[in-house]
């Protein structure tokens, strides 16, 4: 009806189009716009990013003795390495490692192993804190939920988990006390 | 418009508001093939089962308590101090696990029959969604009570999008809105579990119009002639439906009463512990085929596209099957791969249960490659090179001996008979 009329006249046809093209990006983009704060609302809030530092005092622990602490709702391991261990994780060729890193790279001192203890695959916590713990084939740690293999240094070694145990950001505040995040 | 109900109240209001004209045109007139055998109980069941689940459950979250440092508590206290709290927690959680005996039962049957062919592939297709909502309702739900396997499997779970390349972390992030699953994590999960049922019943809602649409399919797979291969719902299978919802009662109350944790994990009567993962994780049993096919392959990200991908491969089934034959029962070559895949599932399910380690390693892998093997090659395959048996002229006829009134003829409908 309209429609052949607009014909006729030429021009009207792809004006009333692109009003309404116009109007239906609009709304979209906007609709789209509008969904952010309630997708956002489901990122972490102030609070848990507020919670995200702990400090640890090295002081007791050991030459090969290893503590678990809880920072982000996760367990840090914390390993005082022994002289075979450090000689053991530096002297691995890159080649042989699934997800290649310098054990140097790793730590800031190289008797302190610092790193989240949660197993880069489907995040269980591997084994290898407590002496009695198995520790997998590279003497490291040894996650049970799919068998994953961690050497000395935290790196993959073998198993379906695809890279090392992630090293979190921390500092020595002193020579014996470290602030992780 | 109907004008059919002599009741002047119930024709007022239909007059108004067509309720009764549309039950009456789905719960009682609609027309059913004459054939159907007890495997078709299973849809009604499963209707039957989302309705004790809602009920169980809002009663359940009247006393239960979504915070981490609650919730464990809150639900020991449900089992031992809200008047019949064991009784409603029970049921809902051996309902969980009847619910998808029922609901797979239910596949099977649509597996054996063809049903998943057209006509039907829409139908097909929200029984799959159907599924997959179950499987989200039936996970969070576990997380609730927050005992070790609640967290450990929620861990696990959730971690399978980290998998994803580049965006993989921020989207676990999202999920959990934190750093690990915590409290955030647990209340939302709470939230979709109270929602996610209601989304089913609007899934079960529209499967039912597809339904009605096209029709229940049959044990012959072939199209009824006429109204002589059917008859009406009410009362021919609203009785046997009822009959078969005793029977299902008999199997599901034993569990409650008798072995109410035959399906759990002991695990879960710990208390989440964030710091330490059990020995020995493992999903609700009804997951454990695809936990077995993720475990198969030796690759993150790998594993989670062929587990994915096991699910997604349902919706193709349509088109994989390239016979023209719906039902098995004239297909006898496919009846036998038919068994031979509901074994693959069964061994899948076992793998699922057992460590990682030695032999099952093996075994799950082969399991999983026939999975899809079964889909990807075999059903095509067969379709082609199959010789089926002659089918019957129609439902009636194998009967009636082969007497069977063709469509049109002058005999009256049986029906009333
Ligand atoms: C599709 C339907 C549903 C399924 C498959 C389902 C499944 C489950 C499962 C497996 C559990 C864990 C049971 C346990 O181990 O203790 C659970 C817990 C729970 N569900 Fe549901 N559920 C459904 C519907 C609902 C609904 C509609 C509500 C109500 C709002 C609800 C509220 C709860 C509550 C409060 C708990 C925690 C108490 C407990 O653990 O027993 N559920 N659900
Ligand atoms: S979670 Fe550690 S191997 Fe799977």
């Amino acid at each position: 009806m309209a429609e052949a009329a607009t014909h006729a006249a030429g021009q009207g046809e792809t004006r009333r189009d692109f009003l309404l093209y116009a109007t239906t990006a609009v709304g979209t983009v906007g609709t789209a716009l509008a969904l952010w704060p309630f997708v956002h609302s489901m990122n972490p809030a102030a609070d848990v990013l507020a919670l995200s530092s702990t400090e640890v005092d090295l002081a007791p622990i050991a030459e090969g003795q290893s503590v678990t602490v809880t920072w982000r709702g996760k367990p840090v391991f914390i390993r005082h390495r022994t002289k075979e261990e450090i000689e053991k994780a530096r002297s691995v060729q890159d080649s042989a490692l699934p997800d290649p890193q310098k054990d140097e790279d790793r730590v800031k001192k190289p008797e302190w192993l610092v790193m989240i203890g949660v197993c880069t695959h489907l995040g269980c916590v591997p084994l290898g804190q407590k002496a009695s713990d198995p520790k997998g084939e590279f003497e490291g740690w040894f996650c049970p939920c799919h068998g994953s293999h961690y050497d000395t240094s935290g790196r993959i070694r073998k198993g379906p988990a695809p890279t090392n145990l992630p090293v979190p950001e921390y500092a020595f505040l002193t020579d014996t006390t470290i602030k992780i995040g | 418009m109907s004008g059919e109900f002599n009741n002047k109240t119930i024709k007022w209001v239909d007059d108004r508001l067509p309720i009764f004209t549309m039950l009456k045109h789905s719960a009682v007139d609609y027309p059913t093939p004459k054939n159907l055998s007890y495997w078709w109980n299973f849809g009604s069941l499963a209707g039957f089962v989302l309705v004790i689940m809602i009920l169980s459950g809002i009663f359940l979250a009247m006393n239960y308590t979504a915070n981490t440092s609650m919730a464990f508590e809150s639900v020991e206290r449900i089992m031992r101090d809200v008047n019949y709290g064991w009784l409603l927690r029970y049921l809902h959680a051996n309902g969980g696990s009847m619910f998808f005996i029922v609901v797979y039962i239910h596949m099977f049957r649509g597996m054996y029959y063809g049903s998943y062919k057209g006509p039907r592939e829409l139908l097909w297709w929200l029984g799959l969604l159907i599924m997959v909502a179950m499987m989200a309702t039936a996970f969070m739900g576990y997380v609730l009570p927050w005992g070790q396997m609640s967290f450990w499997g929620a861990t696990v779970i959730t971690n399978l999008f980290s998998a994803i390349p580049l965006v993989g972390d921020y989207i676990v992030t999202w999920l959990w809105g934190g750093f690990s699953v915590d409290n955030p994590t647990l209340n939302r999960f709470f939230a979709l579990h109270y929602l996610l049922p209601f989304v089913l019943f609007a899934l079960v809602f529209l499967h039912l119009v597809a339904l009605h649409a096209v029709k229940s399919n049959n044990p012959l797979g072939i199209d009824p002639k006429g109204p002589q291969d059917t008859i009406p719902f009410h009362p021919y299978f609203t009785i046997k439906d009822l009959y078969g919802m005793g029977v299902f009662m008999m199997v599901y109350l034993a569990f409650v009463f008798w072995a109410p944790d035959f399906f759990g994990e002991p695990d879960n009567y710990i208390p989440a512990n964030p710091m330490v993962t059990p020995a020995h994780i493992v999903p609700e049993w009804y997951f454990l085929p695809f936990y077995a096919i993720l475990r198969a392959v030796p690759d993150k990200l790998g594993g989670v596209i062929m587990m994915f991908g096991s699910i997604i491969v349902l919706f193709f089934l349509p088109w994989l099957d390239t016979s023209k034959v719906k039902s098995g029962r004239f297909r006898p070559l496919y009846k036998q791969f038919f068994w031979l895949f509901v074994i693959d599932c069964l061994v899948l399910g076992y793998i699922g249960a057992k460590p990682a380690e030695g032999a099952y390693v093996l075994i799950g892998q082969i399991a999983t490659a026939y999975y899809f093997f079964h889909f990807l090659v075999l059903l095509p395959l067969i379709g082609k090179i199959e010789k089926t048996k002659p089918l019957p002229h129609s439902i009636s006829a194998p009967v009636l001996k082969g007497g069977g009134i063709p469509a049109g003829a002058t005999a009256k409908p049986m029906e009333k008979a």
